[in-house]
């Protein structure tokens, strides 16, 4: 049970790491446009030069990257297939009655899976080098600018924090609860659908009213910390730009500006 | 009869970065009739311990028996010989789960399989046991109690399982000392009029000292000390108070008082006999 971990931040202190939540929020997008203007081979070449790049110098092992790809394994796969045996085109590699693989249907279908492959990894490298609730730190300071038109940025920012900070206790609790019903012989897996679920009735109710208890402990303990909404509210860990920051824009505009000029610009190669 | 551990480690979250080695290497043998108190401070793997000893986690090294039966084994065996070992958690109340008491304290029993009439007969003998009036408290909501209250019904209904063995994870943990006085006079019961082998894992040095006839002293994953509570803070007092133990007041005024020079005999474990020896040694009455 326990064994899940929450989200997948992955702790260590590199370089991405120590960067600054804003400045790998805002990176992640730049780098997902980039993706979206590569289309040439040499593009998708050096778009997987830059991401183990980034892998090599968030000392994450790769093949923690590698595997946030698996949720979407079966969507990667079908796109494959689908440009493959579907495509058009005037280069006929092979062909049996309507089903044509042409040169330029699996080179559209390496394309897209090669696309989100690469989309997975990058975002996923951001979660896994920021813990969630530094993440949400970054989201809250990038959705400030937006209040003006009636963002609620703080109370969203708060809303996820309280979440994120009472999963891994209402998961410990589930547990906990768990293992004690268990000692008494409960028995959570055998019996029709209906059984089961009944049977969950000893986890459920003790879980809904140590979550109650809590939420209530917690508004309590709010109250009387005087917390009354993010209406001139300081912060204890204040967000700052670093160097480093400044080198990952660069870095960022850099990588749209090498895949634009491959889309657009003279054909050198 | 007994409960047995062999080379077990026990590792929380293997293959992470999270990864904890909680146990190391422990081999123990609890024999039926036991009470064996458990001693360590916060994170030194009590908890980690008794849970290996009644199956609720299985080792990742080694293996956990009673009576010769594999406690990690699917089989119906291994079902009746945890069925045989009862665990009382760290705050019990929170686990209530049943519209009234009695349907809570009948849980247990009716997973065993017994009957109407068997059931009924525990939860009867169970509340009676933890001081609970039956006529008063069967039919009420369990939330509707007290703390101490709720502690006593989560404790009877484990109680109803009549295990042999039975484990209590700091049953006194947030207890006012009147409901907490309860509780050990209930173990104390249960322990001597039915034989039932208590562990019992405490952060009071008084309690083990008072109730355990064995102590166990836990330090990083590793059983430091094994033995009589009595010998072991005679003993064993510097090495307790390096791994941040303590030894009980007794033992302490005993100390200062000799340091003063007065004589006082070597085997002084509790309060009375230190009055006794006191008045004893000034010629008082
Ligand atoms: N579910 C878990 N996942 C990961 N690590 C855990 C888990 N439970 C315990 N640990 C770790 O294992 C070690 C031993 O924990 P354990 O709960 O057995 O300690 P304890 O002696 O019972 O402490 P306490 O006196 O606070 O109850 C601790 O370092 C703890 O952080
Ligand atoms: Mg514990």
């Amino acid at each position: 049970m326990l064994d899940i971990t929450l989200g997948q931040y992955y702790p260590g202190n590199s370089f991405i790491h120590r960067l600054d939540p804003r400045t790998k929020i805002l990176a992640t997008l730049l780098l997902i446009v980039a993706v979206f203007l590569a289309n040439t081979a040499v593009g998708y070449g050096a778009l997987c030069v830059m991401v183990l790049f980034i892998i090599a110098l968030s000392g994450l092992p790769f093949m923690l990257v590698l595997k946030s790809v698996k949720p979407l394994l079966f969507i990667i796969v079908l796109t494959l297939l689908l440009h493959t045996l579907l495509g058009q085109g005037e280069h006929v590699l092979y062909q049996w009655k309507f089903l044509k693989v042409t040169e330029e249907g699996v080179q559209m279908g390496v394309k897209m899976s090669m696309r989100l492959i690469l989309l997975l990894m990058i975002s996923s490298i951001l979660t896994f080098t920021t813990s969630p609730i530094v993440l949400t730190d970054g989201i809250e300071a990038l959705l400030r600018p937006f209040r003006v038109i009636g963002v609620p940025a703080h109370e969203l920012a708060m809303m996820m924090t309280i979440a994120l900070r009472f999963i891994p206790t209402l998961m410990e609790e589930t547990d906990r609860i768990i293992k004690a019903q268990t000692a008494r012989g409960a028995d959570f897996s055998s019996g029709n659908l209906l059984a089961r679920a009944k049977n969950m009735l000893p986890i459920l109710v003790p879980l809904f009213i140590s979550a109650f208890r809590r939420a209530d402990d917690l508004a309590v303990a709010m109250e009387a910390r005087c917390y009354r909404g993010g209406e001139g509210r300081t912060r204890m860990h204040q967000l700052a730009y670093h160097a480093g920051d400044a080198a990952a824009f660069v870095f960022a505009f850099a990588m749209i500006g090498l895949m634009a000029f491959l889309r657009w610009g003279p054909n050198v190669l | 009869m007994s409960m047995k551990l062999e080379h077990v480690s026990y590792t929380y979250m293997p293959g992470t970065p999270y990864e904890k080695e909680a146990l190391k290497d422990i081999s123990l043998e609890i024999k039926k009739g036991e009470f064996v108190a458990v001693i360590g401070h916060t994170g030194s793997g009590k908890s980690t311990l008794v849970q290996n000893l009644n199956g609720l986690l299985h080792p990742t090294k080694g293996n956990a028996s009673l009576d010769g039966v594999d406690l990690s084994g699917k089989s119906n065996e291994a079902k009746m010989a945890r069925g045989r070992i009862g665990m009382v958690f760290q705050y019990p109340e929170h686990q209530l789960f049943a519209e009234t008491v009695y349907e809570d304290i009948a849980f247990g029993p009716q997973n065993l399989g017994l009957n109407y009439e068997e059931t009924d007969a525990r939860v009867k003998d169970a509340m009676k046991f933890v001081g609970l009036d039956f006529e008063t408290y069967a039919g009420r909501s369990p939330f509707s109690l007290s703390g101490g209250q709720m502690r006593r019904v989560a404790i009877a209904g484990v109680v109803a399982m009549n295990p042999d063995y039975l484990i209590l994870d700091e049953p006194s943990a947030g207890l006012d000392p009147g409901s907490r006085d309860a509780v050990f006079a209930e173990v104390m019961e249960l322990y001597k009029k039915r034989g039932t082998a208590i562990i019992m894992v405490t952060h009071s040095m008084e309690d083990a000292a008072q109730f355990a006839k064995r102590m166990l002293v836990v330090y990083d994953g590793r059983i430091i000390i094994d033995g009589k509570p009595g010998e072991v803070f005679l003993k064993e007092k510097e090495q307790l108070l390096k791994v941040g133990m303590d030894v009980p007041e007794v033992y302490k005024l005993a100390d200062a008082l000799r340091d003063k020079g007065l004589r006082l005999p070597k085997e002084i474990t509790d309060a009375k006999t230190l009055l006794a020896e006191i008045k004893r040694r000034k010629g008082l009455r």
